[in-house]
């Protein structure tokens, strides 16, 4: 017997323990008891479907990191050209992934070909034709930049949303080319606020104008064309008002200084008594800047925000890491703009592919509506297996309870979170469960009726329909595998509550029952009937 | 107590009836799928829905008649509907049209409902939206099916190593059964396919076998216990001794489903109805048809040489073998 005395006790214990991870923390926050902090870190945690909040996926361009790389390498290619004295007629990037040079003297062909393998490392070069290269970026390079600006994009979006305060956010990668963003922020209710701040790309740049302000962006043209290794940026005139009308700014492509180079940024102001945002620059960004900044004392710098002018003020000394934006902004965009700039730059430009809002409402509702199911489910279940099974009822209830609590505890044990489809699938776990229980029950009439002695027909009962149950529960997990495969968010909890719900399942139906089963029997030396 | 004490079916003999029945089901379903379609929900059509509170009641009349006047375009693509206990006011509003994705202009056509609404003296509090771009929903399509096949794709082979290739198909052929079943009620009643649906769709697969499998091991075990008699008694037999334990946990588990369709809120109801038809069909084809596929698969020829226990071994052998349940001794009918 000292063998059903451990079994008893591995019952009782695992009961406690999960009831004490899964049940415990549940009733005490119901009813406001306090509770040790190890244990309330481990309760179960609601979804956003039930808890309310903002849930956004994202996707990252990562065309457009490609596409920075193919712009730097072909506009060092130009100056290392110029430098070598080796003229070309034209160089352009067609896409993001090839730079094509066209007019490659033949008497410098090897020059070129010389400047081209040391400047272009990150291209394959095509064997030129009548003085044509095209140069294709490797794919591996390809890969590397698009993972690099995802991975970039998602820390930058981490650092925003911990900026803005939002308790326990989550932002994971998905999607089937892994450049989608999820980010969900519970119990946020300013979406647009929330959307603005992750989706603003906060790039910075400065950038020496060598023309403009025009009018229009055709004033600024030479010969109907962008003039080489320089850009147009509409931006606003110096000064003027949100309402004024847009003008135009030649200016050289590649920046003094960018986001990178930026340490710091903070909200202040103009000499107008305006809001803006000063920043501070590295020491490196300060060098560069100082350099710059002291060749090109009297012209003006652009300062440019995500491919728009803010403000080109005339540089009048030298600067090195101190500098200021202003324009027209209100007090709540420069908390925003110097929120985004320290965060650092976004790699790439990001979309919206969706958006769902939760009012905490709507998520109660829901709570509400699932708890009531489940209750309902459960009672109906105890009450037909008590009138079906008589007292072998009260052990398939006892079973099923058992596996409740199990389900629950796994779940804040493994930081799995509750979602409405996952109180679907607790409530189908009720229903489903106990089909173990009836498998088993149906085997044991079976072998009574067949003139078995009570206790061998509760072992055949158990031997017989082992196997049975783990094909069964086999063949759900692998749909499971696959529904959690195939889900986010809600569903994956929903598959999650499922897989766990059929483990514990298996062992509450055969462990527990069994043992269950064998008490009732220990006390009786003759066991003529079953109630079943 | 027994509902269903020593019946003796020939469900084998109903095979062709069963078989015309599911057909005639299906093809109307087809019939329905190819000349209304399946509504989509926002998930996969993309499009914006919004749940917006009132402070007063406000007939679903109401609110179109001020998207008619107020929203750019027109009502008319719109669905309107009370949403969740009549007494909160509530109501769900779906447009087709959804902002830019570039930009963070998404949600821009959530924004002008509102502003149809407000237009018409209707103030309104938004719930809750949900805003989709069109490229969202190809992606989940193809990913649902992909998870669909897979998934029957790995039950396929694992029955056929745990049991026997025929045994896998007829599970498999089972469960496609009840996928097209259940879709073909889906299109009947107009619900719409989302999320939820897929994954109750998904779930259904796992649990329909579960019936199938039940019925296959009382299958192998009587293959064992009974080896003159001809498959198709076999497979009767095991129907038989099976079918009570068969329709009671059906009957729990619609039970529960049920719990969920009634009581278990809007969000859920077509995952439940999902739940509840596939629960329904799952029982029905493991009994009518499951088992029909591998009669017809294998022929109904005598069982020894098809027996999946080594031909040498003797019925009441003790000898242990690996996965597989011990010999039984005696037969439980």
């Amino acid at each position: 017997m000292s063998n059903l005395r451990w079994k008893v006790v591995t019952v009782v214990a695992v009961f406690v323990i999960f009831a004490a991870v899964g049940v415990y923390p549940i009733v005490a926050q119901r009813y406001h008891i306090t509770q040790p902090t190890w244990l309330m870190d481990k309760a179960l945690k609601l979804g956003l479907d039930l808890k309310g909040g903002v849930h956004l996926v994202l996707r990252v361009q990562t065309e457009d990191a490609l596409r920075l790389v193919a712009d730097q390498e072909s506009e060092r290619l130009r100056e290392e050209l110029k430098a070598k004295n080796v003229p070309v007629a034209k160089i352009e990037t067609p896409d993001a992934t090839h730079i094509r040079v066209e007019g490659v003297p033949p008497a410098q062909d090897a020059a070129f070909r010389q400047v081209a393998n040391d400047v272009t490392t990150n291209f394959e070069r095509s064997a030129g034709t009548n003085g044509v290269y095209t140069f294709t970026m490797r794919p591996n390079v390809q890969v590397n930049l698009r993972d690099e600006a995802v991975v970039q994009a998602r820390q930058t979006i981490e650092r925003r949303v911990n900026e803005l305060g939002v308790t326990e956010p989550s932002i994971a990668q998905q999607g089937t080319n892994g450049d989608e963003i999820l980010v969900q922020l519970p119990g946020v209710t300013d979406v647009e606020r929330a959307k603005e701040i992750i989706r603003s790309t906060g790039l910075l740049e400065l950038k020496i104008v060598e023309q403009g302000p025009a009018p229009t962006r055709e004033a600024l043209l030479v010969n109907n064309q962008v003039p080489e290794g320089m850009d147009i940026v509409p931006g606003a005139a110096s000064g003027a008002t949100a309402d004024a009308a847009t003008v135009f700014y030649l200016v050289k492509k590649v920046a003094a200084v960018s986001g990178t180079d930026l340490r710091n940024a903070r909200v202040s102001v103009d000499e107008n008594n305006r809001p803006a945002v000063s920043f501070t620059l590295s020491n490196e960004g300060g060098r560069k800047f100082g350099k710059v900044s002291g060749e090109n004392i009297g012209r003006q710098l652009a300062i440019i925000l995500d491919g728009r002018v803010q403000s080109a003020p005339t540089l009048e000394s030298r600067i090195t890491t101190e500098g200021r934006i202003t324009g027209s902004f209100t007090q709540e965009e420069v908390q925003n703009l110097s929120l985004i700039l320290r965060s650092g730059a976004l790699p790439a430009t990001l979309t919206y592919l969706q958006e769902r809002t939760i009012g905490p409402s709507l998520g109660a509702d829901s709570i509400r509506s699932g708890v009531l199911a489940s209750i309902v489910g459960l009672l109906v279940i105890v009450v037909f297996m008590l009138i079906y099974y008589r007292l072998s009822g009260v052990n398939a209830v006892v079973a099923l309870i058992f596996n409740l609590v199990i389900l629950l505890g796994l779940m804040a044990y493994v930081g799995a979170v509750m979602t409405l489809p996952g109180i679907a699938g607790f409530v189908l776990t009720m229903g489903i469960g106990v089909d173990s229980n009836v498998l088993i029950f149906e085997r044991i009439k079976e072998e009574l009726e067949a003139q078995r002695g009570v206790r061998a027909s509760i072992n055949a009962g158990f031997g017989r329909v082992f196997w049975t149950l783990f094909d069964t529960h086999i063949a759900a997990l692998i749909s499971c595998a696959f529904l959690f495969q195939f889900g986010t968010g809600p569903i994956r909890g929903f598959a999650v509550t499922l897989c766990i719900g059929l483990i514990s399942n298996l062992f509450t139906s055969i462990f527990v029952s069994k043992t269950l089963f064998e008490v009732a029997l220990s006390n009786r030396q003759q066991v003529a009937t079953l109630s079943i | 107590m027994h509902i269903f004490k020593h019946t003796n079916i020939d469900f084998l003999r109903w095979r062709w009836h069963a078989i015309a029945l599911s057909w005639v089901v299906i093809l109307a379903g087809v019939f329905v799928i190819a000349t209304k379609g399946l509504p989509k929900a926002v998930e996969f059509a993309g499009g914006t829905v919004v749940i917006e509170q009132f402070d007063h009641e406000v007939t679903e009349d109401q609110v179109r008649q001020a998207l008619d006047r107020n929203y750019p375009g027109g009502g008319h693509d719109a669905v309107v509907q009370a949403f969740g206990d009549p007494s909160t006011h509530q109501v769900m509003i779906r447009v087709p049209a959804v902002g830019s994705e570039s930009g963070a202009s998404l949600g821009v056509e959530a924004q002008k409902v509102e502003d149809a609404l407000s237009k018409a003296g209707l103030a309104a509090k938004r719930q809750g939206a949900e805003i989709v771009g069109p490229s969202v929903g190809r992606e989940l399509t193809s990913k649902g099916i992909w998870a669909t096949v897979l998934s029957l794709i790995g039950i396929l082979f694992y029955l056929a190593f745990r049991f026997q290739f025929s045994f896998g198909v007829g599970a498999v052929v089972a469960t496609i059964h009840d996928l097209l079943i259940t879709l073909a009620f889906l299109a009947f009643f107009r619900y719409d396919m989302s999320l939820n649906v897929i994954a109750a769709i998904l779930t259904m697969t796992g649990f329909s076998t579960n019936d199938t499998i039940v019925i296959f091991d009382r299958i192998r075990e009587n293959l064992r216990s009974m080896r003159r008699d001809s498959m198709n008694h076999i497979i009767n037999v095991s129907v038989n001794q099976t079918l009570g334990r068969t329709i009671i946990t059906s009957g729990t588990a619609l039970l529960t489903a049920l719990a969920l369709f009634f009581f278990g809120g809007e969000v859920l109801h077509g995952f439940a109805f999902t739940m509840v038809v596939g629960i329904i069909t799952g029982t029905y084809s493991s009994v009518f048809i499951a088992a029909a596929i591998v009669s017809l698969w294998r022929g109904s020829a005598p069982t020894r040489a098809a027996a999946h226990a080594p031909a040498v071994a003797a019925p009441t052998s003790q000898q242990p073998q690996r996965k597989q349940k011990p010999q039984r001794k005696a037969r439980a009918s």
